[in-house]
């Protein structure tokens, strides 16, 4: 990787981890995992099902909040306090600093779901005592999330390269939520005709399809993830990041910094 | 080689939200910087100073126009390793210690690992911060936050610095050592190009100087020149208590001050008063050309502008 945007992404990181509202998500995230071994506690012989399934969904929507939280301020907010300018007045390109921001916001999410990760494993181990080989598919499905959080980080610089941090907020927050109903978008669209069905199908396709990296739910009831989901869902996420953050450093290199 | 030119570059903002309406914020400027002077870039707030900075710096598009820094495209990527930038009131990552953020800052412009650490170590001692390198910036002052832009500009040792507004939010002590610093860059062969509104700052430092009004040049010159404008007349002070009749006489303007009196009047009757002094036995303590200050330059250009403008209208 070029020097230049490791050192960005290493100092994103470093902000990242000294802000204290991250550990405070973490915490909570934690917390969650906790609760989902008192709910199992009172939920007879699906403990492990609940405990996976409440884990794992703290793990991805926790991680979403963070990579939002963190990701809309990125950009917007070093213009904001200027920042930025003893950054840009170095020989740094424009396009380095928004991939160093991403790979930085990357690496934080990835450390932090690795921590929440251990959280519901050993609220797993708690409640079953051993750890059994269909556990293993829990790597998978944390996979999964972290392919999703790749999705968010762009799409939420993509947003904090134009716009400020609140309205940041609510598109990419906007997109997770649609992104998740991406395949009853779908289905809707073929259900359609006319111009609706070519506006819904447009839709369908421009928004994330979060709902493809759901799988905590088939994975709690110890089903197998198809190879092939896996190979998909990889290359849609790396189109995905690559796209939007394109889209971002479009913006960012012809945007004046006043 | 000049170390800057600038050649006619103009700035013009879009403001509004629905009708859009263009806002000159820089008309065509045109100014060469020699390499090795300290350059001053007067102007009052909302001059254009700090967008004809943000553009040299890239962080602004011009609307037309170009430059060259140290004899290259300023567009070139390998110019901005050999400047340095302080922003106006700089503010930065506050989560950092100032050592780390220096540290930071020699990476990205390329200060070699083995040398960085002892770099920013020197350059916090010489910016008066060393014994709070190990603090977060969160914890800085506003004068401390300006000792860190100062650093941060000079850590890769540039040939050519931009200082913003260097003297803002320093106090008395700070700007003495800010002034001297810059005078240590110029003795190290460096160039420095300044913007300020201080015009003592800029009388005390500076080769030459430009003044900027609304986005418009309205003059360049070394400093010497445009406060050496005599306007014919002299300030003559002796020890006194009072004005003899023979120099009131003269039509001189004169102002007693304890046991001083100072005295303006034209140069052609010099002689005439000191005659005058010889007979009334007082004792003439100097004779000192009246020159224009740069702030009585510099008022007089924007009063002109202002007069300009109206007129047109």
């Amino acid at each position: 990787m070029n020097t230049r945007i490791a050192y960005i992404a290493s100092n994103t990181f470093r902000e990242a981890v000294r802000d204290r509202v991250l550990y405070n998500l973490i915490a909570f995230a934690l917390l969650l995992s906790g609760a989902a071994i008192l709910v199992g506690q009172i939920s007879i012989e699906i403990e492990k099902l609940v405990v996976i399934n409440l884990g794992l969904t703290a793990v991805s929507l926790f991680g979403v909040v963070i990579a939002i939280f963190i990701g809309i301020g990125l950009v917007s907010k070093e213009i904001e306090k200027r920042t930025l300018y003893t950054v840009l007045s170095r020989p740094v390109r424009r396009w380095e600093f928004i991939v160093g921001k991403f790979f930085g916001l990357a690496g934080t999410l990835v450390v932090n779901a690795f921590f929440m990760a251990v959280g519901v494993f050993a609220a797993l181990f708690y409640v079953s005592h051993k750890f059994v080989r269909a556990d293993a598919l829990i790597l998978v499905a944390l996979y999964f999330i972290v392919l999703e959080f790749l999705i968010i980080c762009s799409l939420a610089l993509l947003f904090s390269s134009f716009s400020s941090p609140l309205l940041s907020a609510v598109f990419a927050f906007s997109l997770f939520v649609i992104g998740s109903f991406a395949e009853d978008l779908r289905n809707f669209a073929g259900m359609t005709h006319g111009l609706t069905r070519w506006l819904a199908t447009g839709a369908a396709y421009l928004i994330p399809n979060f709902s493809a990296f759901n799988v905590i739910s088939s994975i709690a009831h110890e089903q197998p993830v198809a190879g092939q989901l896996i190979v998909h869902n990889t290359l849609y996420a790396l189109f995905y990041a690559i796209m939007a953050l394109s889209g971002a450093v479009l913006i960012f290199e012809n945007r004046d910094l006043k | 080689m000049p170390a800057i030119e600038i050649l006619g570059l103009e700035k013009t903002y879009m403001v509004g939200f629905w009708r859009k309406r263009p806002r000159r914020a820089l008309s065509p400027l045109q100014l060469t910087v020699q390499d090795g002077e300290i350059f001053g870039f007067l102007g009052p707030n909302g001059a254009g100073k700090t967008t004809t900075l943000k553009m040299l710096m890239g962080l602004v598009f011009p609307t037309s126009g170009s430059a060259r820094i140290l004899g290259r495209d300023w567009t070139d990527p390998t110019v901005k390793a050999q400047i340095g930038f302080l922003p106006e009131q700089p503010y930065f990552y506050d989560y950092l210690t100032a050592h780390e953020l220096l540290e930071y800052y020699g990476q990205l412009s390329g200060v070699p690992a083995k040398h960085r650490r002892q770099r920013v170590d020197q350059v916090l001692e010489q910016v008066g911060l060393r014994d709070v390198k190990g603090v977060q910036l969160r914890k800085f002052s506003k004068g401390m936050l300006q000792r860190v832009g100062i650093g941060q500009a000079i850590l890769h040792d540039p040939k050519l610095v931009f200082f913003d507004e260097p003297m803002s939010g320093l106090d008395p002590m700070g700007r003495r050592e800010v002034r001297d610093l810059m005078e240590q860059l110029k003795h190290e062969g460096k160039t420095v190009f300044f913007s300020t509104h201080i015009l003592s700052d800029a009388e005390a430092l500076c080769d030459r100087v430009a003044i900027i009004h609304k986005g418009e040049l309205r003059g360049v010159g070394a400093v010497e020149d445009l406060t050496s404008s005599v306007q014919g007349k002299v300030e003559v002070i002796w020890q006194g208590t009072q004005v003899p009749a023979s120099i009131k006489a003269l039509g001189a303007e004169c102002h007693v001050t304890g046991d001083r009196v100072r005295a303006v009047i034209a140069e052609s009757q010099q002689d005439a008063v000191i005659d005058a002094l010889r007979r009334e036995r007082q004792r003439l303590i100097a004779i000192i050309p009246v020159r224009t200050s740069l702030e009585a330059y510099f008022v007089e250009k924007l009063r002109r502008a202002e007069t300009t403008a109206g007129s047109t209208v």
